[in-house]
């Protein structure tokens, strides 16, 4: 049994040590937050931080978790939204929604200890993001907002 | 249990029912099925005790944002807050046939009904309070009555205590357009929140008490049949993985999800015969050499007597290839199927016709099927989502469990349907004075129509793989085939492929922006045999008047700069126009690009101006504007479903990429024409179709290079140069 600590609640999880955390978030811990895409890292749906650093929870076994993980539900809620879910909100920038998760993770990963921060530096930090729908635009517009940068 | 005891069990309210056309540019859709428990089916409509409004739709939300759009009709009719409707969409149960979620009609046509049936409920309300109130000249406003002299009543109020039902009288006027309040305005979307704070309800997150987990193993060629299944493997594994197999369906199912995907990768097959499939790079060649179903789809004047007397001719061959959907999130499905009655969860598109052909495999009758639909990943036409339905069905059928079936990246990459290969070619005729006087355009394509109906079990993998039959409608290939320009002697044949190698259906726009490709290509081409600027020569040719307003208005906002030949600088502009299916939105697009020296091009600038009659949501509007606009450069210039004799080499995101953040352009700049006073036609596609042609002459521009085969490749625009 493994214990992981995620949103600030320790969890002591069923899975063998070698399931990826994507599976023990969704089916154990019931967070749905992050999303299956792909299970080969390639596409940045199924993003969380760990120790605070964006990784791939659909290639990381639950015994290789060093840290404490958030997933987007732990980034903010309705009641206390992040500054990303807010301007996410703002800008509309969703469609279908399936990547949603893995973007504002990997914004929120971007913008720790950031000021502001430029379309170049949001564009490289997304780059493990695919979003079929074509909601690029907007997601870089809102991460820009809530870095409330001008550069 | 009946839907109307369901309905009407223990609430009172107020219930409209009314009718849906059944016309889809100009043609007739295969009528849906009126349960007679319903009186005049149709959507929905339903006001309870406390106010609140519930509205059943078949129509479902793909991440376009009709959810939105519909609400917002609904809240402007029947003066009510958006923030006050719910919607209930896609089950079986409770919601009515509304054909499908498709083609780009849902504002277009289910709008204006659902518009009916609120203005139909508000003139009930009215009825309802003067009787009440004992007094005339009354209005409505946030959901409630108001008399002249000042006395409200809520709606809810109002139907409280009552049961009605109310057929469409069709004396329901609709509102002026000067009097909007709701509709044009910018509502945000309804399910985004939910989305940003990942709560949102996808069907990838239900779960049933007593489920287990399924993955179905299918052979790299569609139709082998698994010969040898060497299941040894799994007996080593934690928790029992077994083999579940009817016919050529082959899958494993497991108490947990990591042992079902574990169980899937130990399992050992040996697939049998199989066809093999033709090179790769034969398949243009193909379409073109097999034997075809011709049909004329536009003729004028005597094209090739045109031809023959044109003072310049020209001709040109394009080829648009295999390309996926390419949802981030593959299919998934839930079932529980019992003796009598199945109940399946399903992220389709078209929730009777997947029902029905569902319970076709199952053997079961229809009435004894409930297919409620969840939100999935996007899905931009038909991909894995109607499969996985009837996958998770029939494994819970065979199992006798609710079974949970979740597509891993390469099931959907193999097994969803492709976008439809097309095959291309144009001749054009110049009179002496530049103008256009012959045009002579054929297509070759299969049938862009995949999707589960007719009761069909066949149409899907699982029923395909019992051996069940198919039947397709034919539809997709033809739409804007024939050019929008005013041109005296022209012909389009359609001629249609009976099958290609890998199975198709329809992806975003179907036909349309392979024939825009090849039609704004070739327009492209004869201007500058014409010597004329390409923008100024499309409008030349033009006699609608929304058309050219388009044009000009891309011309405005890009800072169109007439030319007469490519500036080869490697830096280029491109405009393209469509008119889609030559009865819907009006869509011209400009664009900027950067063809460096090993032949990559980016798009720095896209300038979009859009018609598409009366706007319901501005922003909606360019949300799917600029998802078009990304998606199908995408496809322009990087696209390409490969393939080798034996399989798909295409199972992931390396081997299929798209477009990242690096890549998408710097800016997209978009003007909304609005045209209140006219009907709403859909925005879903239409902007697909003119981007490949635009990237084209855009990469003309900037190279001198003509590039007719998508993708445009770094690769293919240094062989275009060399050659």
């Amino acid at each position: 049994m493994t214990t992981i600590t995620v949103n600030g609640k320790p969890h002591t999880v069923q899975a063998s040590p070698d399931t990826p955390l994507l599976y023990v978030l969704r089916n154990e811990v019931l967070l749905n937050g992050p999303k299956y895409g792909c299970g080969l890292a390639q596409c940045g749906a199924c993003m969380v931080l760990v120790g605070g650093q964006a990784m791939p929870s659909c290639v990381l076994p639950i015994s290789a978790v060093s840290g404490p993980v958030v997933t987007v539900e732990g980034l903010g809620t309705p009641d206390k939204p992040h500054p990303l879910q807010k301007a996410f909100i703002e800008e509309q920038a969703a469609q279908c929604g399936y990547c949603t998760s893995g973007m504002l993770i990997s914004a929120a990963a971007l913008l720790q200890g950031k000021k502001q921060v430029s379309d170049a530096e949001i564009r490289a930090g997304l780059e493990r993001n695919l979003c079929r729908c074509g909601s690029h635009m907007r997601v870089i517009a809102a991460v820009k907002k809530a870095a409330g940068g001008l550069a | 249990m009946k839907r109307r005891d369901f309905l009407l069990k223990g609430t009172s309210g107020l219930v409209i029912a009314f009718s849906v056309p059944l016309q889809a540019f100009g043609q007739a859709v295969p009528q849906p099925r009126i349960d007679p428990r319903f009186v005049n089916a149709g959507a929905w409509l339903e006001i309870a005790p406390n106010g609140a409004v519930t509205f059943y739709t078949g129509k479902v939300e793909l991440g376009t944002g009709v959810d939105t759009a519909l609400a917002q009709m609904v809240a402007e009719e029947l003066d009510v807050e958006l923030g006050r409707i719910a919607m209930v969409m896609g089950d079986t149960e409770r919601c009515p046939d509304q054909i499908g979620t498709f083609g780009s009609i849902t504002v277009a046509l289910a709008g204006p009904q659902v518009r009916q049936a609120a203005a139909e409920a508000r003139l009930a309300l009215l009825e309802l309070a003067a009787a009440k109130l004992g007094a005339q000249g009354l209005k409505t406003e946030n959901g409630a009555v108001i008399a002249p002299d000042g006395r409200r009543i809520a709606y809810g109020e109002l139907v409280d205590g009552k049961r009605l039902q109310r057929p469409l009288s069709n004396n329901a006027k609709l509102k002026d357009p000067a009097d909007f309040k709701v509709i044009g305005k910018s509502a945000p979307r309804m399910s985004l929140p939910s989305k940003v704070y990942g709560t949102h309800n996808y069907i990838h997150n239900l779960r049933l008490p007593g489920m287990l987990h399924g993955r179905v193993i299918r052979p790299p060629v569609h139709g082998a049949s698994p010969v040898i299944v060497d299941d040894s493997a799994l007996k080593k594994l934690p928790g029992n993985p077994r083999v579940v197999r009817k016919g050529n369906f082959l899958a494993v199912v497991a108490d947990r999800e990591e042992r079902a995907i574990h169980a899937a990768q130990a399992l050992k097959v040996d697939w049998g015969a199989a066809p093999v499939w033709p090179p790769q790079q034969d398949l243009a060649q193909l379409l073109k050499a097999g034997p075809t179903a011709d049909r004329a789809l536009d003729t004028a004047g005597e094209v090739e007597k045109a031809l023959a007397q044109a003072t310049k001719t020209h001709s040109a061959q394009y080829f648009v290839p295999y390309q996926l959907h390419g949802s981030i999130g593959p299919s998934c499905a839930l079932a529980d199927v019992k003796a009598d009655r199945a109940t399946l969860w399903s992220p389709t598109q078209t929730s009777f016709n997947t029902r029905d052909s569902v319970a076709a495999i199952l053997n079961m009758p229809p009435s004894q099927v409930r297919l409620i639909w969840l939100e999935g990943s996007g899905c931009y036409g038909q991909n894995g989502a109607d499969d996985v339905t009837a996958d998770a069905a029939l494994l819970s059928q065979l199992i006798g469990q609710p079974v949970r079936v979740q597509w891993m990246r390469h099931d959907e990459n193999r097994s969803e349907p492709k976008g439809v290969p097309m095959a291309m070619e144009v001749k054009g005729g110049l009179d002496a004075a530049g103008n256009i006087v012959a045009w002579d355009y054929q297509v070759w394509s299969v049938n862009h129509g995949g999707r589960p109906g007719f009761a069909q079990g066949g149409n899907l993998l699982a029923g395909d793989e019992q051996g069940m039959s198919k039947r397709f409608a034919q539809v997709g290939a033809d739409i804007n085939a024939k050019p929008s320009y005013a041109l005296p002697n022209k012909r389009a044949v359609l001629r249609e492929v009976h099958s290609t190698p890998l199975r198709t259906s329809s992806l975003r726009g179907l036909g349309s922006p392979a024939n825009t490709f090849a039609n704004e290509s070739f327009i492209d081409e004869l201007a500058y045999l014409a010597s004329v600027d390409p923008l100024e020569y499309r409008i030349r040719h033009l006699k609608d008047e929304r058309a050219i307003a388009v044009l000009r208005e891309v011309a405005k906002l890009s800072s169109w700069q007439a030319k007469t030949a490519p500036a080869k600088s490697g830096v280029g502009k491109g405009v393209a126009f469509v008119h889609y299916h030559n009865s819907a939105a009006y869509v011209a697009v400009a664009l900027q690009v950067r063809v460096d020296a090993e032949g990559r091009t980016r798009v720095q600038k896209v300038w979009v101006a859009h018609d598409c009659g009366l706007i319901v949501n501005p922003d909606g509007v360019k949300q799917q504007i600029e998802g078009n606009v990304i998606q199908t450069l995408s496809r322009a210039l990087i696209e390409e479903v490969r393939y080798n004799r034996r399989g798909i080499d295409s199972l992931d995101w390396a081997s299929y990429p798209i477009m990242r953040f690096s890549e998408v352009p710097d800016d997209i700049v978009i003007s909304l024409i609005n045209r209140p006073n006219m009907r709403a036609v859909g925005v879903g596609e239409c902007t697909a179709s003119p981007m490949m042609a635009a990237v084209a002459n855009a990469i003309y521009d900037a190279t001198g290079t003509r590039l007719r085969d998508v993708p445009f490749t770094p690769e293919r625009l240094k062989a275009r140069r060399a050659a």
